[in-house]
């Protein structure tokens, strides 16, 4: 029996479980009086803009989105299993090239801001 | 004496004449201060002296009794009749094949036991001239909670993981190894995450927290599991990111 | 052992739904939150793109978001993270106990200071957002 791989995941999972816990209900709250137009001049292009512009800013939100992708897949690939899924190494693979794809374009998008 | 009548159903499998198991209803007259297992006994002395089950001790010390009480893992020895309604169900834990009546194979259990080597292993050999082991209050208290184990299974009985995937090594098992991770006085960690490090060992647990809840001795394996993966991963990026870094 | 043990099987499927066992429903409950995560996630990466596109493409941004499904999916993903959060929280004292001396410093201080400390989080964020 050898020793399992899954620690890289796992440690981006609990890393991500963190961070979340911490961010996302107040994300999500900025996000949904934005939805709801709560007030015009909030979740402006310009504020947005001027932080994700600076290298700090985008430090932030790298790290953020990363870990929140890979979390969600960790998380999502057990989640399928308690569900039934069993195809377990395919679902791995699915899963953490969507997380992959997020993070590339994540990427991509912070560096044209 | 105030006593109550209760309808005890058990469930009941004689692998001789039975295909599958069936439940069995007994009137018992239980005293307030009984608990299941008084109720067992009742039976088994009064009414069907056929039904077979498991018990030694009778204060939550041995780990022998345990067993579904409403679909909950229970020690019978501490689950008291007052705290339950009229009509009570009793089944062998969960998650083990049954043996006979409420009495369950548990060799799947003591052979996990077995691989995580639930004793010291020192990190040198000493001679006895050379004196004891000295470990101080703070190094003590890092572990003891661990040494409560009973062995009782009740956390087995309560993983669905475990029952899901029967190879996962389990709660008990890895706490246990845990315990002994944790000991100043043990070198026998690398050993160990031979066996507990991998897929079926920490890493089938996805922290459900059960194991903990139903532990009459509050050990909280769920808490040991996680700990072992936070070690277990820094192992890992060691390893595998600084090869330099001598374990 | 008899040479006839009798093997209970447990659905693959549909064990969590053992109505003797409410604590495996909470379990997949807390599962669940990572899709909401995941698909927020996702949200933020869509933002971002169009954040690169210019003013005009995030205003069409902040356009589609203001819609009925909009509102839905963040208050969906609202009660998620929540959950995930508290979830995550509550049970930190086990993952990472801390050994003072001979004592662990009790669980619920553990619990409290990251509650402080996702209070203040929530704060910057909030302010820095609206």
């Amino acid at each position: 029996m050898a020793k399992s791989n899954k620690p890289i995941f796992w440690g981006l999972f609990a890393a991500g479980g963190t961070v979340t816990a911490f961010v996302t209900p107040a994300l999500v709250l900025v996000t949904l009086f934005a939805a709801m137009k709560f007030s015009p001049d909030m979740f402006t292009y310009e504020n947005i803009h001027a932080f994700a512009a600076h290298w700090l800013g985008k430090l932030i939100i790298f790290g953020v989105i990363l870990l929140s992708l890979w979390h969600a897949a960790h998380r999502l690939r057990v989640t399928l299993h308690d569900f039934g899924v069993r195809a377990d190494g395919a679902v791995a693979v699915i899963v953490y090239a969507i997380a992959g794809l997020g993070t590339l374009m994540t990427l991509v998008y912070l560096l044209r801001i | 004496m105030s006593e109550r009548q209760i309808q005890l159903e058990v469930l009941r499998y004689d692998p001789e004449t039975d295909s599958e198991p069936r439940f069995q209803s007994y009137a018992v007259p239980c005293k307030n201060e009984w608990v299941v297992l008084d109720a067992l006994n009742y039976v088994k002395e009064n009414l069907d002296t056929t039904l077979s089950y498991r018990w030694s001790c009778h204060m939550a010390v041995c780990g022998s009794c345990g067993m579904m009480i409403n679909g909950e893992p229970k020690l019978s020895c501490k689950a008291f009749i007052r705290e339950y309604s009229d009509k009570i169900r009793v089944e062998p834990l969960a998650n083990f094949p049954i043996e006979r009546d409420l009495v369950t194979v548990v060799e799947d259990f003591i052979a996990k036991l077995t691989r995580v080597k639930p004793y010291l292993i020192p990190k040198e050999d000493k001679p006895i001239s050379a004196g004891e082991f000295k470990q101080t209050p703070a190094e003590l208290m890092k572990y003891k909670q661990y040494t409560l184990c009973i062995n009782c299974m009740l956390c087995y009985a309560a993983c669905p993981e475990y029952a899901l995937v029967p190879d996962f090594i389990g709660p008990a098992a890895i706490a246990l190894a845990h315990r002994y991770n944790q000991d100043s006085r043990d070198g026998g960690r690398d050993q160990r995450q031979e066996v507990i490090a991998t897929d079926e060992g920490v890493w089938e647990c996805s922290f459900v927290g059960a194991c903990s809840e139903v532990c009459p001795k509050h050990v909280d394996p769920a808490g040991a599991l996680q700990q072992v993966k936070v070690a277990s991963t820094i192992d890992w990026y060691k390893e595998h990111l600084m090869p330099w870094v001598k374990k | 052992m008899s040479n006839k043990p009798y093997v209970r099987e447990v659905s693959k499927t549909t064990w969590f739904l053992n109505p003797q066992q409410p604590r495996y429903k909470r379990y997949m409950a807390r599962e669940v939150t990572c899709i909401f995560i995941g698909a927020y996630t996702f949200l933020l990466i869509v933002a971002l793109k169009r954040l690169a596109e210019g003013p005009d493409a995030f205003q069409g941004f902040l356009n589609a978001l203001h819609s009925p499904l909009g509102v839905l999916f963040n208050l969906a993903a609202l009660v998620a993270a929540v959950y995930h959060s508290t979830s995550w929280f509550n049970v930190t004292p086990q993952a990472m106990p801390i050994q003072r001396g001979e004592e662990f410093v009790p669980g619920n201080i553990i619990v409290g200071a990251h509650y402080a400390v996702w209070a203040v989080v929530s704060l910057i964020i909030l302010i820095l957002g609206i």
